[in-house]
């Protein structure tokens, strides 16, 4: 065999082992989430009954699909002006300079901090501002939460889009600014349109990342099982719920964390497909 | 190149016989027995593993997985005992594999902590908890909080209610008390592990609530009682079923458990007719099968755990809960422990 046949059948091969690993995790959440919705039905998704005592066992997703949701879009709004604004501050105004590397770096630190540290954070820093602040009187809730998750997919959304605005043609820059464009001009009608769908690639996939984001949440989210009155109310995430519960759970209530579980998934896909389709729009 | 392949070879051959002669030759001089289960008694087993390892050379391994998750283990056969701090039912029983017994290992409490700055002491009744914990009253300085604590001086601040947001023994011994002492409570929210809270926000395990509490001023919630004291915590007093205002210690929760207990030790020792007794106390327990002849388990490793479960109810081991803000077991509890653990047989045959 040469080279060629090799490196083709081993490509062949890992790549059919991820294919196998996405069809068995699918295949083992719709089994472990049958019972719930052999039970609930599509109330499942639609009650906000959470109630794990014994003989009134009753389980709904809503609060928790809200409560992904609310935080995940809160954390993007966040995040946009904080990474848009610093993508092109390393891509435009002070590329290859050496406190743009500086810059650089430092975001894609913040993409190695463990999401722990991230949670404490929050919880011995972040939360007593709040409460400083008067938002609410104990500082836990969905807007502390989607304020750390916000931070924490920074680096996300910024690595991609710099990379993307670096990518935008010299020539169209040096046409716009030889026809008298300022920079300011250069950047929103020249570089912005010509990266814009790079830079929703970038905000779509930091949103999948804050839709999953577990551990940070659950210390600040205030794990109550409810839909969420306000944005400083508390409330509990897909992922918070399941990390929070799975350890003693069992029968149906097993199968109801299942059942989130594959709600999750199906979100994130959702997300992604969207995220696609504007891409594809755009380009 | 040829070399450098053989030398390694060498060396990979040489360790691998090193490690089999080392682990043959550990098996002959001691067994390490795994234990899986609640987080609630995990201070008192840390210390207390560790003593038996130096002393014996008994090598224990304890993992802080859950009451839920020990009694899962030990279904599967993948531990040696579980423990748990809610007896299982007989239905849960009667689920189980084989046949299991009981053993209560030590008394623990569940503390209603608070964090009020300023305030030192204060005295709750059972109707308080029944309004703070269903979100009936809502600030501190509510009028009936007032009328039981006259001299205090109570700050006109919400309060906040702190639960586990996890399934948890302790949340099993909080919401059984608070069954027996409200029907409000009882129909309402009920007990389990985990419940549907009516009001406040969860943490995770009895470190996360004790740390929430410690960090928020205005909360209350209710913890393990070593959590409270070993972070000093400050906890209310609470009125028992002979209306005396009791405050957790080392005695009261002990007295807790002078009432009469049935032989295999399944009940819950909350709201206590002694005078003295704290009224959140409550065994922890050790599950473990009562044939020990399963999976291929060898004699001596079934002679061990029973001779060390022996060694956890002897004075030794139950001298370490103090140290640790636990209760010892009554002597009374200690025969009937004893009388249970001479029932753990090994095909039949009498370990003890």
């Amino acid at each position: 065999m040469n080279g060629e046949k090799i490196t083709k059948v081993v490509l062949f091969i890992t790549s059919l082992v991820i294919l196998f690993l996405a069809a068995g995790i699918v295949y083992s959440l719709i089994n472990g989430a049958l019972p719930a919705f052999n039970e609930f039905g599509l109330r499942f998704i639609f009650s906000s009954e959470w109630n794990p005592t014994e003989g009134k066992e009753e389980y709904g997703a809503l609060p928790f699909i809200v409560g992904t949701l609310l935080t995940s879009i809160i954390a993007l709004l966040l995040c946009i002006p904080m990474s848009f604004s610093a993508s092109l501050f390393l891509g435009e105004y002070f590329r290859n300079t050496k406190i743009a590397n500086i810059l650089g770096s430092m975001v894609d630190l913040l993409a190695g901090i463990p999401s722990i540290v991230y949670g404490l954070w929050g919880f011995y820093v972040l939360k007593p501002l709040i409460v400083d602040l008067g938002f609410n009187e104990q500082g836990f809730g969905i807007f502390t939460s989607a304020l750390i998750l916000s931070i924490m997919i920074i680096p996300y959304a910024t690595s991609l889009s710099n990379e993307i605005i670096k990518m935008v043609p010299n020539e169209l820059k040096e046409a716009a600014y030889s026809l008298g464009a300022t920079q300011w001009e250069v950047i929103f009608n020249v570089i912005v349109p010509s990266a814009r769908s790079g830079i929703v690639a970038s905000y779509i996939l930091a949103l999948g990342r804050a839709l999953g984001e577990t551990m940070a949440v659950t210390m600040l989210i205030g794990n109550a099982n409810i839909i969420p009155k306000g944005l400083f109310d508390t409330g509990n995430t897909m992922a918070s719920v399941i990390a929070n519960q799975f350890g003693e759970a069992e029968g149906l209530k097993l199968s109801s964390l299942i059942a989130i579980a594959l709600l999750l998934f199906l979100i994130t896909g959702i997300v992604n497909s969207i995220g696609k389709l504007i891409i594809n729009k755009l380009s | 190149m040829k070399k450098l392949v053989v030398l390694f070879f060498a060396i990979a051959v040489l360790t691998a016989c090193n490690n089999s002669n080392q682990s043959s030759e550990g098996a002959k001089k001691k067994v390490t027995l795994t234990a899986a289960g609640a987080t609630f008694p995990m201070p008192f087993y840390n210390m207390v593993f560790k003593n038996y390892t130096k002393s014996t050379g008994i090598l224990l391994t304890y993992g802080g997985i859950g009451s839920g998750g020990g009694i899962r283990s030990l279904k599967d056969k993948i531990v040696d005992f579980g423990a748990t701090d809610a007896f299982l039912s007989d239905e849960k029983i009667k689920s189980m594999p084989a046949e299991i017994v009981h053993i209560p290992t030590c008394l623990g409490a569940v503390v209603i902590a608070y964090n009020l700055p300023g305030v030192e002491e204060i005295k709750l009744t059972n109707e308080l908890l029944e309004g703070i914990f269903m979100g009936k009253i809502t600030k501190w300085n509510d009028e009936k909080i007032k009328a039981n604590n006259p001299d205090i001086n109570l700050p006109d601040k919400n309060i906040t209610v702190v639960h586990r947001s996890d399934g948890s023994g302790t949340t099993y011994i909080f919401s059984d008390f608070m069954s027996k002492v409200s029907d409000v409570w009882k129909t309402e929210v009920g007990k389990g592990k985990s419940l549907k809270w009516p009001c406040g926000i969860g943490a995770k395990g009895n470190p996360g609530v004790a740390g929430t509490i410690k960090q928020t001023p205005g909360t209350i919630g209710y913890i393990g009682s070593e959590y409270a004291f070993a972070q000093k915590i400050p906890v209310a007093l609470l009125q028992n079923r002979a209306g005396n205002y009791i405050e957790p210690s080392v005695e009261s929760i002990s007295a807790a458990a002078k009432a009469d207990i049935p032989d295999d030790t399944r009940v819950m020792l909350t709201n206590s007719a002694d005078p003295e007794a704290y009224p959140i106390s409550g065994f922890t327990w050790i599950i473990l099968y009562k044939d020990l002849d399963y999976d291929g388990r060898s004699k001596t490793r079934a002679l061990e755990t029973v001779k060390f479960l022996d060694w956890l109810i002897s004075k030794d081991a139950q001298d370490v809960t103090k140290k640790v803000h636990y209760s010892p077991l009554p002597e009374k509890t200690v025969e009937k422990a004893k009388q249970i653990l001479r029932t753990v047989n090994y095909g039949g045959e009498s370990l003890l």
